[in-house]
C-alpha cells in the first residue's frame, strides 16, 4: 500500500479522495483536507470568477491539486474558453471538463466532451473528463489524451450510488487509463464499492456537504476508501454465488 | 372585496380622461388582445397550446387528500401531481410539502442562496396596466437615465458588493429602445458578473443584440395566464398582446440567452391556475431548450403610488407557501426568486424551504441608489417607484441575515461565454 499512488499528468497522489465542487464552503475544504485526505480539490471556475470576500481561491491550502472544472459549459467551445480562463487566474494545468446541455439531470454530453479533451490536451492541459460511462466514448477519450476517465455512478447530487455499476466495470476492465467515479456518490459503502472494482480514485461533494456532521462523515469516507483500494490491491476472494460449494467435483468422474 | 384599480388623475386633460374613461368602461373601444401588432415576431410553437389546454382542463376542486398523499410519496412529480399539490386539498399538507420542497432545493442547489439586485433605469410606460404604478395614467415623476447617471447607480450598487444585477425599464420604446438597454447592458458588464434583463418583450434579433451586448438572462412576467383576465386589466399599449408576450422567452432563448425567468402576478386571477400555467411554461420549454436554466418568480399584487388599495386578494402567505413548496417539488432545477415584495420573516423562512435567490438593497425608483445607500440625498432628480417593497433590507444586511440562518450566500455563480 506505501507505493500505491496515483498518477495523473505526472503528479502523484497517496490519497484516492477526490473533493467535487457542486456545493462548496469554507467548512467543506476544510474537512475534506483534513479528515478525509483529500490532496485534490475541485473548482468551479465560475465560482472563482467572483469578488465575494470568501473565494474560494483562498482557501485552498498549500501541497493541494487544484482541479478546475469547466461547469456552466453548453459545448466545446465553451468548456476550451473557460479551462484557457482557468489558466490564466493561476489554476495551473489540470482541467476536468464538464459539458452540460441538460439544465434538468446535468448530464455530461460525450460528443462534446472528447471534442473539449482533443483541443485542451494538445495545449498542454492535463485534461480529466467527466462522461457518461460509454466504452466508445471512454475509447475516444483515450485517444483524445484525456489523463483518466472519470464516468458517472448515478445522476449528479442524487447520492444514489452506482447506478452505473455494470458499465463502470467495463471501463475499468478496457480502459488502460484511471477511472475515477464522479458523480452520485452517496455513502462511504458505495464509496468502497467503487474502489474494490478498480476504481483508481472517488470523486464526491454532496455525500459530504449534506451529512449531519462534516469533518465525521469526511473520515468515513477516507476510511471507505483506504478500505476499498486495499481490498482491491489484495484480490477479493471467491464469493458463492447459490447454495454450497459441491464438495466432490461435479467433473471428478472425469479420467 | 375585489381591487378598485381606476384611480383618475387632475393632471389629465379632459380627452385623455375621457379616452381612459372609455378604455375602462367599454371594451369595444379596446384592441384585440390576441392579435399581434406590426413588427411582432410571430414564432410557430406548440407551447402555447400545451399550456393553455392544461390550464383550462384544471379544476383545482377535484383534487382529494388521496391524490396529495400520493404525489408526496411519488419519487418524480407528475403533472397530476403537482395539480394536486397546488389544489386547496393540499393545504392541510403545507408542512409535508415543505419538508419534500427543502429536500429537492438542497439536493439541487446545496446550502446556497443567491444575491441579486434590481437596477430602474427608466419608468416611462406607453401601456395602461390598471394595477402598475408605471402605468402611462397614472400621475408620477418620470425619468430615465443617462447612461452616467446609469453608471453612477451602478458604482454605488457595485460599491455594495452586488456581482449580479437586473436591469429594468418601463414598457416604452420610444423612451427606452433597445440600443439604449444595449448601452446599459455594456456598462454593467463593467462592473457585474451576471446581467438580466426585465424589459418590454421584443423580437429575436434583438434579443441576440441585447446578449451581444451582455445580458445573459431575461425575465418576462405574463402577468396572467387567463387571456379573456388578462384583457380586462392590460387596457392599451402593446403589453395588452397577450400571445407576443408568452413567447417572449422562447424568442430570448433562440436569439442566445442562458436563461429565462417566469411569473405570474398572483392575484390578478384564478392563482392556481395561473400557477399552473407559469410552471407548465417552464415545464414545456425546457423539454424543448433542455440547455436552457430557467428561473421562477412569485409576485403578489402590491399596493402603488396613487393608490395604496390594491391587495394580493386571497393569496396569503399560507396560500404563496404552497405555491412555492409544489413550484419546487415539480422543478427542483428551477430557480426561485423571492422579491423584496414579501416580508423579511416571509423571505427568511421561505429560503430555507424552496427560494434560491433574494433581492438585497432594493429600489424599485429610478436614480435613487445613492439616497437610498447613503441616507444622503444627491441632489438629482428621481424618478417614482412601481410598487412599494416590503423587505428593505441592504446588501450587508441580507448578506449576515442569510449566513445567519445557516444558508451561504452566492453572489456569482456565472460565466459570460
Amino acid at each position: 500500500m506505501e507505493n500505491d499512488k496515483l498518477i495523473l499528468g505526472g503528479r502523484e497522489f497517496t490519497s484516492r479522495f477526490i473533493l467535487g465542487s457542486g456545493k462548496y464552503s469554507l467548512k467543506l475544504i476544510e474537512a475534506a483536507v483534513k479528515d478525509a485526505g483529500a490532496q485534490i480539490i475541485t473548482l468551479a471556475v465560475r465560482r472563482a470568477n467572483t469578488k465575494e470576500h470568501e473565494s474560494i481561491l483562498d482557501y485552498i491550502p498549500e501541497g493541494v491539486t487544484l482541479l478546475p472544472n469547466t461547469s456552466g459549459a453548453r459545448d466545446a467551445k465553451e468548456a476550451v474558453r473557460i479551462a484557457r480562463l482557468a489558466r490564466e487566474l493561476g489554476c495551473g494545468d489540470f482541467v476536468k471538463i464538464e459539458i452540460m446541455r441538460d439544465s434538468k439531470y446535468l448530464l455530461p454530453d460525450n460528443q462534446e466532451t472528447i471534442r473539449a479533451t482533443e483541443i485542451l490536451a494538445k495545449e498542454g492541459f492535463v485534461v480529466l473528463p467527466y462522461m457518461y460511462p460509454d466504452l466508445y466514448a471512454a475509447r475516444d477519450l483515450v485517444n483524445a489524451g484525456a489523463a483518466a476517465v472519470m464516468p458517472l455512478a448515478a445522476p449528479i447530487g442524487s447520492n444514489k450510488g452506482l447506478a452505473a455499476r455494470e458499465f463502470i466495470q467495463i471501463l475499468i476492465d478496457e480502459i488502460d487509463l484511471p477511472i475515477i467515479v464522479d458523480a452520485g456518490i452517496g455513502r462511504p459503502s458505495q464509496a468502497c464499492e467503487a474502489m474494490e472494482m478498480g476504481a483508481a480514485a472517488v470523486m464526491a461533494n454532496t455525500a459530504l456537504a449534506t451529512a449531519g456532521d462534516l469533518p465525521l462523515m469526511a473520515g468515513a469516507f477516507k476510511q471507505a476508501i483506504e478500505a476499498g483500494r486495499a481490498a482491491y490491491l489484495s484480490g477479493l476472494g471467491r464469493v458463492l454465488t447459490r447454495g454450497a460449494d459441491a464438495s466432490d467435483p461435479l467433473t471428478g468422474f472425469l479420467r | 372585496m375585489d381591487n378598485q384599480y381606476f384611480i383618475d388623475s387632475d393632471a389629465l386633460s379632459p380627452a385623455a380622461l375621457e379616452k381612459k374613461h372609455r378604455l375602462e368602461n367599454d371594451p369595444s373601444s379596446r384592441t384585440d388582445h390576441m392579435a399581434y401588432l406590426p413588427g411582432m415576431e410571430r414564432i410557430q410553437s406548440d407551447i402555447m397550446d400545451k399550456v393553455l389546454s392544461q390550464m383550462k382542463g384544471y379544476d383545482p376542486s377535484k383534487y382529494t387528500a388521496r391524490d396529495v398523499r400520493a404525489a408526496l410519496e411519488h419519487e418524480t412529480c407528475s403533472i397530476e401531481d403537482f395539480k394536486a399539490l397546488l389544489s386547496p386539498a393540499a393545504e392541510p399538507f403545507l408542512e409535508r410539502m415543505a419538508e419534500k420542497a427543502r429536500l429537492e432545493t438542497r439536493k439541487h442547489f446545496g446550502n446556497t442562496v443567491y444575491l441579486f439586485t434590481p437596477l430602474y433605469i427608466a419608468n416611462y410606460c406607453e401601456n395602461y396596466c390598471v394595477y402598475c404604478g408605471f402605468n402611462c395614467y397614472n400621475h408620477i415623476r418620470r425619468m430615465k437615465l443617462d447612461l452616467a447617471q446609469i453608471e453612477h447607480e451602478m458604482e454605488v450598487i457595485a460599491r455594495s458588493g452586488m456581482e449580479e444585477i437586473l436591469i429594468l425599464t418601463g414598457e416604452s420604446r420610444a423612451m427606452s429602445d433597445v440600443e439604449y438597454i444595449g448601452e446599459a447592458c455594456r456598462l454593467a458588464r463593467k462592473y457585474f458578473r451576471m446581467v438580466g434583463l426585465e424589459i418590454y418583450p421584443v423580437n429575436t434579433d434583438e434579443y441576440a443584440y441585447l446578449h451581444q451586448c451582455g445580458a445573459d438572462y431575461v425575465t418576462v412576467f405574463q402577468e396572467t395566464y387567463d387571456a379573456d383576465r388578462y384583457e380586462q386589466l392590460h387596457l392599451m399599449g402593446h403589453k395588452r398582446v397577450w400571445p407576443y408576450r408568452f413567447e417572449a422567452q422562447e424568442r430570448a432563448l433562440r436569439g442566445g440567452m442562458r436563461g429565462v425567468a417566469f411569473s405570474a402576478l398572483l392575484g390578478l386571477a384564478d392563482f392556481r391556475k395561473d400557477a399552473l400555467a407559469t410552471a407548465l411554461h417552464v415545464y414545456y420549454l425546457q423539454r424543448k431548450y433542455p440547455h436552457a436554466e430557467m428561473s421562477l418568480s412569485c409576485p403578489r399584487l402590491r399596493p402603488i403610488v396613487n393608490n395604496d388599495k390594491i391587495n394580493p386578494q386571497d393569496v396569503g402567505e399560507r396560500q404563496l407557501c404552497q405555491v412555492l413548496c409544489a413550484y419546487r417539488i415539480f422543478l427542483p432545477f428551477a430557480g426561485i426568486t423571492v422579491s423584496s415584495r414579501e416580508s423579511a420573516r416571509f423571505r427568511n423562512g421561505i429560503v430555507k424551504i424552496a427560494a434560491t435567490k433574494v433581492s438585497a438593497g432594493v429600489s424599485t425608483g429610478v436614480g435613487d441608489h445613492e439616497s437610498k445607500y447613503s441616507g444622503q440625498d444627491a441632489g438629482g432628480e428621481q424618478g417614482d417607484e412601481q410598487f412599494e417593497i416590503d423587505d428593505g433590507r441592504s446588501f450587508d444586511k441580507m448578506y449576515k441575515d442569510m449566513e445567519g440562518q445557516g444558508l451561504q450566500p452566492v453572489l456569482n455563480d456565472y460565466l459570460y461565454v
